[in-house]
């Protein structure tokens, strides 16, 4: 611990994503990452949704109207699946908080765990949609 | 291989880096903690979120006005979107951070996402409140 190495020390480096061997860890990883700047758009939309809810009915009808839209569903399709993937994210980097699940076994199946999770958790969401009248 | 190899410290830091505990962002572990602790927020409320959009599909902006009279819809409403603001402006920056890196536009990007960010949370936070507080006996 008291031995301090002089000159530039050997930092590791994180490879860069040419480099790496495709694999479910990194899938997540980087899957993560596009979620997370969807959500932040997202996030925008919601506060847009609650700026025209203020703005009264037509304003309301317009804004849903955009969000009802091919386009508009299949952003929020994507929103969907990275809410989910978001939350399973979550759980399992509070689980690597307190150390555990850093055994490649363990990180590439909790890694897949979240994948699955949020797939399934869109589909039912979206058939629920659906049902409640989204289509 | 042990469990605990990957967290023995090497000699890559100084003792005096270690006892000012900045780490190479100089401003200590804050950003990550608050990432971390606003996620944990997040997470049970943006599944209310879904919850709740799924309930409000093809409602009119009467009914869900009425909806978010109700006191208990209009707090979580309003710290779902602030706790995601807070968690997602701070994980957006740090991509900026990674991927740009000339220092105007890295600048430039990190204070535009923390404007954006402020914005939508004043914007959002004014429009719920005005609302909630609004809305009469509708049904």
């Amino acid at each position: 611990m008291t031995d301090t190495s002089r000159g530039l020390p050997e930092r590791p480096m994180s490879p860069h994503l040419q480099v790496w061997r495709w694999h479910i860890t990194m899938a997540c990883s980087i899957l993560h990452r596009a979620c997370v700047v969807g959500l932040w758009v997202g996030a925008v939309i919601l506060a847009g949704w609650a700026a025209a809810l203020a703005a009264g009915p037509d304003a309301y009808a317009g804004y849903t109207a955009v969000l009802g839209s091919p386009i508009g569903k299949l952003v929020l399709l994507g929103e969907t699946f990275a809410v989910f993937f978001n939350v399973a994210y979550t759980i399992r980097q509070t689980f690597w908080d307190t150390g555990k699940g850093f055994q490649p076994r363990i990180a590439d199946m909790t890694g897949a765990m979240a994948i699955a999770f949020a797939v399934v958790a869109t589909i039912v969401t979206w058939v629920i949609a659906g049902a409640n009248g989204a289509f | 291989m042990s469990k605990n190899d990957i967290f023995q410290p090497i000699q890559f830091r100084t003792p005096l880096s270690r006892a000012r505990g900045m780490g190479s962002s100089h401003h200590g572990v804050s950003h990550f903690i608050t990432e971390r602790v606003s996620g944990l927020a997040l997470a049970p409320l943006s599944l209310w979120g879904v919850y709740s959009a799924l309930k409000l599909i093809g409602a009119d902006q009467h009914t869900v006005a009425a909806w978010l009279g109700q006191p208990l819809n209009a707090v979580l409403l309003v710290l779902l979107l602030v706790s995601a603001l807070v968690h997602l402006s701070n994980a957006v920056q740090v991509v900026i951070e990674d991927y740009i890196h000339r220092f105007t536009s890295k600048s430039a990007l990190v204070i535009g996402n923390l404007f954006v960010c402020v914005l939508a949370g004043a914007v959002g936070i004014f429009s719920i409140l005005k609302v909630a507080l609004t809305v009469t006996g509708a049904h």
